[in-house]
């Protein structure tokens, strides 16, 4: 399928002949191009990978002729709102945006499903990771990678009880990275340990089989442990742990990736922590890749806060290195994040790595002495240390039981707050079993003893072919199920937001088509309980439903508060009933020109008031950058503030065509008090008639300066050709009422 | 268990490592706690890795849960719930499909226990 960019996707399209659906590929991606200086726009760069066919830039990409270039690292974002078919709208915007790592987070309680599960039923912080919600979204991948023209890693868990299947069913289904570490499922998921390792070692062979790039979980104990920035000697013990059973099993390092977070923020001093960290991290596992995930820990409800700290992040990833860059919402810390913060996120990874492009010419770690280098060789210390006392109690599954792990000590520093689990307890205890030695399995991608010699010496090396080859090398053997529930699923889903897709109505939308919400910011005047409350009642009065604040900040105790809060809109907008003024009509530089050539025009321009901003009107006249002046119109500047009386008696002296007046201060409405006292004058003056008068700034709204008294506003983004149209225009439909 | 930091005393026998001999260690000690581990896994299988074995064998989640807890009530799972289905197949000329399915829908059970003498290996 073809998509133009102006088109929606179209879901009934992607969910049609599922069942037909088969992945293009398997295997992870990286980024190509890279390791190569490229000419982008007026720049050279030193870090970027191959620009995309279609893409959003950054906003600032205005100033330099609208380039986007994209770093070298995949950027991932993290997606998951519950309903798999909107989060398929949220993939493409942020494919746009440049993330090439689409990551889909599970329903709550997924890990302890033992089993697949099937259909399309509505999660909760996550999508149930089914079969058809994969191949879904993997076909919709696949129409939107060839839009942007870049391959889209697509990525979700490989966890819990039941791991081996997962790891099947996305071998199959054509995902490219996947989280698999026991040791998350042993301590955060409390599922039995033995399970765990067994599990794991028959999924990672799969998984290595499918090529699928494996990302660890040991930045849990980073969010989980009282004191992030302690548990740093823990971690690499973690990273190594499963680095090397995956290694063990059959799992190429290039194939392995560390889930590392720098563990502090501000106003810690976190690079100082962070950074020797990272360094230590980097060269101990100098064989794998790094993923680098943004801090949760230290997150609040403010987005600001939030966006700085991750920025700091992001500079311990140039300084370093980072493979995979992967970015956490700044609303993470209010709710499930919406469309809108996935994009902040990963906006701002763009920002910062295009922003820090080439850094590392110019400045570099002060590795061999000093603080960082005694820093790194402590954390390493530490780290053997832990290991050596992991052996010496008796290996790891002791280990876990004395409460090793996620202590608040900075090892070998302990406080007794680790995370213990029993080796016959958890979720799943019990359910391991010893193989015969009988024991086969005749397909592919087995890990561990499998006696399929006794049927066939020669399939020893390919158990699969007992069986004529298994779903691996023919996928249509794979059984697809559809769906299991009549009520919880996308059909239903989809026809109860079906006004909002296929009619001309339209909500305001955070997370599912037509959920109606909306978020207000405001200042109140008053302490924050009251700044809470007063908030929630203006909400209300605005006519929301379920009004919510979901951030507040004081400015001052006494002064007031800042408030953040949420709300749904109960009511609809009719797009087809809307009337929306035509954009502003351009003529031709030619035209212009010969219409100016035909014609002379003058002008008398300033910034009028007490305001001393120039750069916008200088924009709009001078002819360096492509102002009106290039068209012939002689233009007379007076200045920055510039006294309105004086604007006007100018105009009269010079016999002038048009008067702009530039007003940037908007305070109390001082720019409209201005362009009324302009018109004003012009007409005590007797000139009104016959001269054009136009105001510019960046809080200009053309109907209310035309309601002061003005022929034309000019917003913020105007431009001289808008200007001169305008002029040419005008003075034109002038000349023909006379 | 509670201690305080007591890093100086205890890296005393790391302090003459050059840099790439600690390292050097810090793997070696890994591959040690992950040795038994992986020679556990080796050893052992779980329901997941069986019904994993039955999907690639062309069955569904369903079936494969459905076999897989026929297979582990007769006490059958050290043989593999993918062997149990191979050797129905070949023993009674059938599909692997239509072994499996029987299996799933309960039958065939008896067949199975004598193929395999009553899970006795």
């Amino acid at each position: 399928m073809d998509l133009k960019s102006n088109e929606k996707l179209d879901i009934e399209y992607i969910l049609k002949d599922l069942d037909k659906y088969r992945p293009r590929r398997r295997g992870w991606t990286w980024r190509s191009g890279t390791g190569q200086n490229r000419q982008i726009g007026q720049f050279e760069y030193y870090d970027t990978a191959e620009p995309l066919k279609q893409s959003q830039p950054l906003p600032a990409s205005k100033g330099f002729g609208f380039i986007d270039p994209q770093p070298e690292n995949v950027i991932t974002t993290e997606i998951a709102s519950g309903r798999f078919e909107d989060d398929i709208r949220r993939m493409r915007m942020a494919a746009w945006h440049g993330a090439d790592h689409i990551m889909v987070i599970r329903t709550a309680g997924q890990s302890h499903f033992d089993g697949l599960i099937e259909g399309t039923p509505q999660g909760v912080g996550g999508i149930p990771v089914t079969r058809k919600q994969v191949r879904a979204q993997r076909k919709a991948l696949d129409i939107i990678e060839d839009e942007v023209g870049r391959p889209l890693n697509y990525h979700s868990y490989v966890s819990g009880v039941a791991g081996p299947e997962i790891a099947v069913m996305f071998a199959e289904e054509g995902v490219n990275g996947a989280h698999q570490d026991p040791q998350y499922n042993v301590l955060y998921r409390n599922i039995n340990m033995v399970r765990s390792f067994v599990d794991a070692a028959s999924a990672k062979k799969v998984m290595d089989w499918a090529k699928i790039a494996q990302i660890d979980g040991a930045h849990n104990a980073n969010a989980t442990a009282r004191e992030a920035w302690k548990v740093m000697p823990e971690l690499m013990v973690q990273h190594a742990i499963n680095s090397m059973f995956s290694v063990k099993v059959g799992m190429k390092k290039e194939n392995i990736c560390l889930s590392t977070v720098p563990p502090t923020a501000p106003p810690a001093p976190c690079m100082r922590l962070d950074l020797p960290y990272a360094v230590a991290l980097r060269e101990l596992f100098r064989h794998y890749k790094m993923r680098a995930q943004m801090n949760t820990k230290y997150m609040e409800s403010s987005t600001r806060e939030a966006t700085v700290t991750h920025t700091l992040n992001l500079l311990i990833s140039k300084l370093t290195r980072a493979e995979i860059q992967s970015t956490i919402t700044p609303d993470e810390g209010r709710n499930v994040p919406w469309h809108i913060y996935n994009i902040e996120a990963i906006d701002t990874a763009k920002q910062a790595l295009s922003g820090m492009d080439g850094l590392t010419e110019m400045v570099e770690i002060k590795r061999e002495e000093g603080e960082l280098a005694d820093k790194v060789r402590e954390l390493k210390e530490r780290a053997v240390l832990f290991m050596e006392e992991i052996i010496e109690v008796g290996g790891y599954f002791k280990a876990v039981e004395e409460g090793f792990f996620v202590d608040s000590g900075e090892y070998p520093e302990r406080n007794g707050d680790g995370i213990a689990r029993k080796i016959n307890g958890g979720v799943g205890a019990g359910t391991v079993y010893e193989r015969e030695e009988d024991y086969m399995a005749p397909v592919t991608a087995v890990f561990g003893y499998n006696n399929v010699a006794q049927y066939d010496e020669t399939a020893v090396d390919n158990p699969s072919k007992l069986i004529g080859g298994c779903t691996f090398e023919d996928p249509d053997k794979i059984i697809f199920i559809d769906e299991l529930d009549e009520n919880d699923n996308v059909y239903t889903r989809l026809e109860e937001s079906k006004e909002f897709r296929k009619s001309s109505k339209v909500k305001p939308e955070m997370e599912w088509a037509g959920d109606g919400i909306i978020q207000v910011t405001l200042f109140l005047p008053v302490e924050e309980r009251v700044a809470e409350f007063a908030a929630i009642e203006i909400g209300k009065k605005m006519g929301l439903e379920d009004v919510e604040v979901i951030h507040r900040e004081i400015m001052q105790e006494a002064e007031g508060t800042r408030i953040e809060f949420k709300g749904k809109v109960p009511f609809t907008i009719d797009t087809d009933k809307l009337v929306i003024p035509p954009k502003p009509e351009i003529m031709s530089d030619d035209e212009i020109r010969a219409e100016i050539e035909k014609h002379p025009m003058k002008i008398v321009a300033g910034t009028v008031g007490e305001d001393e901003h120039s750069v916008g009107l200088r924009e709009i006249i001078d002819i360096k950058h492509g102002g009106i002046e290039k068209y012939g119109i002689e233009c007379h500047y007076l200045g920055t503030s510039v006294p309105v009386e004086k604007i006007v008696d100018a105009a009269i002296e010079l016999n002038a065509d048009a008067v702009l007046a530039s007003t940037i201060i908007s305070h109390d409405d001082i720019h409209y008090k201005n362009m009324k006292r302009i018109h004003e004058l012009a007409i005590e003056k007797g000139i009104r008639d016959k001269i054009i008068l136009a105001s510019g700034g960046t809080q200009v709204s053309n109907k209310f300066a035309v309601e002061a008294g003005m022929d034309v506003g000019f917003g913020r983004g105007s431009n001289g050709a808008q200007v001169a149209t305008f002029l040419v225009k005008k003075r034109k439909e002038m000349r023909d009422e006379n | 268990m509670s201690r305080p930091d007591n890093f100086q005393e205890r890296r005393k026998h790391l302090a003459d490592l050059t840099e790439t001999e600690l390292e050097e260690r810090f793997w070696q000690l890994a591959e040690e706690i992950v040795e038994p581990l992986v020679e556990l896994a080796e050893k052992n299988t779980s329901p997941s890795i069986e019904r994993s074995i039955l999907l690639r064998m062309g069955f569904s989640s369903i079936e494969s849960k459905a076999i897989v807890e026929g297979v582990i009530e007769r006490g059958l799972i050290g043989k593999g719930a993918g062997h149990i289905v191979y050797r129905l197949a070949k023993e009674k000329d059938m599909e692997i499909r239509e072994a499996g399915l029987k299996l799933a829908e309960g039958e065939m059970w008896d067949d199975v226990m004598s193929i395999f003498k009553g899970g006795a290996n």
